[in-house]
């Protein structure tokens, strides 16, 4: 918490804008990578159509937002207590209507297995990304800004990096809780041995979707977030390429660890930054280094294992 | 376990270090930004832009420099990303301190890098977004080319009073930001004139089959067709629909303003009009140096993008010499205060609302040429 | 009617396209279980060689029967090596790995042609040079044919044809049926798996550079990212063929290009792209192997 707040007073001071906004897109792809995580990794259902509900939040938020949230806000008074109380609103509405696209995509496509489930959501990311590029109230191929025409003095962007990181810790931690619970272990075992688990009695669509929901629920959260911090968005930043991105983080974190990909998204989004000396040979070199981690080690950074040994039940089930 | 962490450790204090290195600011050059997609779906466009300008650049240098400095251009692809768009203004802004922006082309792009712009107070000069937006974010934005309201007018009131069109049919790129605002506007005039839009169709670009649309707009029996896309798609669109024995004449807007409408289009496009910046059979010379020169340089010939990248280097450098510094308060009252600056895309004048009033051409595609055909002056 | 009927042709030719890229797909899903996801940018990388072969050859200025089936050959001549050399590098090193490693590998590849496409062909859209005079062939009232529609056609049967007897009536096809059935089988009864697998990345991938070809004739635009979609489509073309099935890919592509066309044509050209993926998520879900796949069991 005091770190927190430290972050929050000091990190305008200290860093400038580039940086923080860096950082802020660090804590995004955290959300959204652990999210990922817990149904790629951790549940073994290979989803790579992420970036749709990332999308979904973004803009479900954004929508919230501009149309409703600006008149709200200019009534209230846009205290700093008032814009505390208001954040929390339009990044769980973000992850609500992604939650709800998730189940939607879910039920269906849950029943396919391996390659199978994974075109069928990368289907389902583009169909996401297309409808809502047709949608002219969020501003279709322009983009939509994260302002009210009507309420133009309110300021709707969340500035506060210690508040992305806030809801970072929360997310991760929600998340974690719920994998590294008793409960939690029956998404491995529907990772580990599908048949074997529904014969054991582990209801696994319900398992699945479940996994589904919450991932694509911190999906839309992240979303939301980065429609609030960027202040404007557009349906390209949402395509495959960018549920791709999400994959790599998972896959070279190491399938099933929540601390793989967390340093594994940080690393990788920092990193096209780093590589901004190069020019025009930054995308390639990014691909030559995808390719060659997972054929060097294809196994990721930390495999299932978890960073620090914070939680102890990890694997297949103890006592 | 140690060893995974170690590494961990290693990888991010390096990149925090490398991050940490580099830029800064320079004593002995001025340094100006540019934002542009050089790589992803619109690199086309981006790379154009950047090389119009790097070319006006250079020339300059070869001149003397400005206020006895030279210039240096510091590129950062935004790999056409909105959000991309942003770091590279800020990285541009904190690390290069770069005394003025330029970009970005496409108009989504250039609203997520103004608000940075504005905020950081450095002049910003966008050489083809045409969304009015953009300059509304601030008065440090600014724009060197036309906005969709005049361009999408020009088109519709031509094809009405010229071709004497009533029924239009519509050909979009849903895709682009440019092609949408543009048809929007043009959708608007025709209206106002009392005209009816028969099809309305879209296309995404990097399509290249349009078959479809085509015949559905066939069916429609149109006067006329507008399609406000970009040169990449409108050589296809012209030759399917002339395969599909459209023979009303295709209109459209500075997207078409490319070698490549001619090279791709073949015969497909005689007898097309569409608006833009300069006419290159014009018997200014300016704009016959600029063209002989830039196909010296690069081995193409110049697209509009090109030559409005060159145009703002331009604008750019004659509003530092009037501003006498590089202070961003004055040099940005100089941009504002641009007035018949002779560019190869027109006479130039920025107006109150920072966007550039020139006159428009009308160009019409005959003997395999651009030919001029009418100017639309920027009333 | 005669809407219907040019609406119709339409989408066959493009059909035919997604057919032979399909195909490629497919062979390699069959031995391999892997969706290597290049595939479009194979198809690509044959519409850009044939651009340079044209020019290397000199034929560009003078169309010719003679200098299109040069530069078909020349091209699929080099896009087979570089799926040969794909395979090689990207995918045998991951053979054991799982399912995920290899489709993640496969993704970085698919990125890396296309920016490096990019940066060594520019990322300009080019002319694809006339190799074929367009003229119209047969004309019924409004629905009209041209050469160049009827030589892609023809060309993509050709192929398949030609395809299909390679798998059915030559040895090769027939150590290519075997591994697709049972790998370690086929491998313990003497068959060279990996000699197998490499020959069916080449034939797919000299498929795929002929579609990039036939599409330079017909739709003569070409760009370092032509790839991504065509690619993704084929794939769904596949799936909905049956993934593995030789004959379900052709079904799969020309059924698509219909679907794709009709819908385009009368309802709205907003989804087209959508399409695909909307098809795509349909058969998983009420027929997962596709038109002409066998149902699996899967053994416990």
């Amino acid at each position: 918490m005091l770190a927190l707040a430290a972050l929050h007073w000091l990190a305008p001071l200290v860093l400038n804008p580039y940086y923080a906004t860096i950082l802020a897109r660090i804590g995004i792809a955290i959300i959204a990578a652990v999210s990922l995580q817990l149904v790629n990794g951790v549940t073994g259902q290979f989803s790579i159509g992420h970036a749709g509900f990332m999308g979904l939040g973004a803009y479900a938020s954004a929508a919230f937002s501009v149309y409703l949230g600006a008149a709200l806000l200019d009534s209230l008074g846009a205290s700093g207590l008032v814009r505390f109380l208001y954040f929390p609103l339009p990044l769980v509405c973000g992850g609500l209507v992604a939650a709800a696209a998730g189940l939607v995509v879910a039920v269906p496509t849950l029943r396919l297995r391996g390659d199978y489930l994974a075109i069928a959501t990368l289907g389902a990311g583009e169909i996401i990304r297309i409808a809502i590029l047709n949608v002219d109230a969020v501003g279709g191929a322009r983009g939509f800004s994260l302002a009210s025409a009507s309420h133009t003095a309110v300021d709707l962007r969340f500035e506060s990096l210690a508040g992305v990181y806030a809801v970072a810790a929360v997310s991760v931690a929600a998340i974690a809780r719920l994998v590294y619970s008793g409960g939690g272990l029956a998404f491995r075992a529907v990772r580990e041995d599908e048949i074997a688990a529904e014969s054991l009695g582990v209801p696994t669509t319900r398992v699945k979707v479940e996994a589904f929901l919450v991932s694509s629920f911190f999906a839309g959260v992240a979303g939301a977030l980065f429609a609030h911090t960027e202040g404007y968005i557009h349906t390209n930043s949402f395509g495959f390429v960018r549920s791709f991105e999400l994959v790599a983080f998972v896959v070279l974190g190491g399938l099933g660890s929540l601390s793989g990909a967390i340093i594994a998204a940080a690393v990788l989004t920092a990193a096209p930054e780093l590589l901004r000396g190069l020019g025009e040979w930054r995308m390639v070199l990014y691909s030559v280094l995808l390719i060659a981690t997972m054929i060097l080690r294809p196994q990721g950074l930390l495999g299932q294992r978890e960073l620090l040994g914070l939680w102890k039940s990890h694997g297949a089930a103890r006592s | 376990m140690r060893r995974a962490v170690r590494a961990a450790v290693c990888v991010v204090s390096f990149a925090f270090v490398a991050l940490a290195c580099g830029g800064g600011e320079r004593a002995d050059a001025i340094v100006v930004g540019h934002v542009a997609s050089m790589t992803g779906d619109t690199a086309t466009f981006g790379r154009s832009a950047d090389a119009g300008i790097r070319m006006a650049v250079e020339e300059l240098n070869a001149a003397g420099g400005v206020l006895g400095k030279k210039l240096e251009v510091v590129t950062e692809d935004d790999r056409s990303l909105t959000e991309e768009a942003r770091t590279a203004a800020q990285k541009l802004i904190q690390r290069d301190h770069i005394v003025a922006l330029l970009g970005e082309v496409a108009s989504s792009r250039s609203l997520a890098a103004a608000p940075e712009a504005q905020r950081a107070k450095v002049p910003m000069i966008s050489p083809g977004s045409t969304n009015p937006k953009v300059t509304a974010v601030g008065d440090y934005i600014f724009r060197a080319c036309f906005i969709d309201p005049f361009q999408g007018a020009v088109m519709a009131r031509f094809a009405a009073d010229e071709l004497k069109a009533k029924r239009f049919a519509i050909l979009f790129d849903f895709k682009q930001d440019y092609s949408v605002g543009l048809a929007e506007f043009f959708r608007d005039t025709v209206k106002k004139m009392g005209g009816e839009i028969v099809a309305d169709e879209r296309y995404t670009s990097g399509d290249i089959e349009f078959r479809a649309q085509l015949t559905t707009i066939r069916a429609a029996t149109p006067d006329a067709i507008f399609v406000p896309g970009y040169y990449t798609e409108l050589g296809l669109i012209a030759k399917q629909a002339r395969e599909l024995g459209i023979t009303v004449p295709l209109l459209g807007g500075d997207g078409w303003d490319s070698e490549k409408t001619l090279e791709i289009g073949g015969s497909a496009v005689e007898g097309y009009f569409f608006s833009t910046h300069y006419a290159a059979d014009s018997d200014n010379p300016r704009v016959q140096e600029f063209v002989k020169r830039f196909t010296e340089r690069y081995g193409a010939t110049p697209d509009a993008m090109a030559a409005l990248g060159y145009d703002t280097a331009g604008i750019l450098a004659d509003s530092l010499k009037r501003a006498g510094s590089t202070e961003g308060a004055k040099l940005r009252d100089a941009v504002a205060g641009t007035a018949n600056f002779d560019g190869v895309t027109g006479k130039i004048s920025i107006d109150g609302n920072r966007n550039a009033r020139k006159d428009a051409v009308v160009l019409k595609i005959e003997g395999g040429k651009f030919r001029y055909y009418r100017t639309v002056s920027a009333e | 009617m005669e809407n219907l009927l040019q609406q119709l042709l339409n989408g066959v030719t493009w059909g035919s396209i997604y057919a032979l890229i399909a195909l490629g797909y497919t062979m390699v899903y069959g031995v391999l279980r892997l969706i290597n996801f290049a595939h479009g940018e194979v198809y690509m990388m044959g519409a850009m060689t044939g651009y340079y072969a044209a020019r290397w050859l000199g034929v560009a200025g003078t169309p010719s029967v003679a200098g299109l089936v040069g530069v078909l050959i020349a091209s699929m001549i080099v896009c087979g090596l570089l799926g040969a050399l794909i395979e090689r590098v990207a995918y045998r090193p991951l053979r054991g790995a799982g399912r995920l490693a290899p489709l993640i590998t496969a993704i970085g590849v698919s990125l890396l042609l296309q920016n490096a496409g990019q940066l060594v062909f520019g990322a300009d859209p080019k002319f694809f040079p006339p190799l074929l005079e367009s003229h119209e062939v047969l004309r019924a009232g409004e629905v009209a044919i041209s050469n160049i529609q009827l030589t892609v056609l023809v060309t993509a049967v050709l192929l398949m044809g030609a395809l299909e007897y390679i798998v059915q009536r030559t040895r090769f096809g027939r150590a290519m049926r075997a591994v697709s059935y049972d790998a370690p089988a086929a491998a313990l009864m003497g068959v060279p798996v990996d000699r197998v697998i490499t020959g069916t990345f080449v034939l797919g991938s000299m498929l795929a550079a002929a579609a990039g070809i036939l599409v330079g004739l017909a739709n003569p635009k070409i760009d370092p990212l032509m790839g991504l979609m065509p690619g993704l489509k084929a794939f769904v073309a596949a799936v909905l063929g049956g993934i593995g099935s030789v004959p379900g890919a052709m079904a799969g592509g020309l059924l698509l290009g219909v679907i794709e066309t009709l819908v385009t044509g009368y309802l709205s050209s907003t989804y087209r792209d959508a399409i695909a993926f909307v098809i795509l998520v349909l058969i998983l879900l009420y027929r997962p192997t596709g038109l002409f796949g066998a149902p699996q069991t899967e053994k416990v």
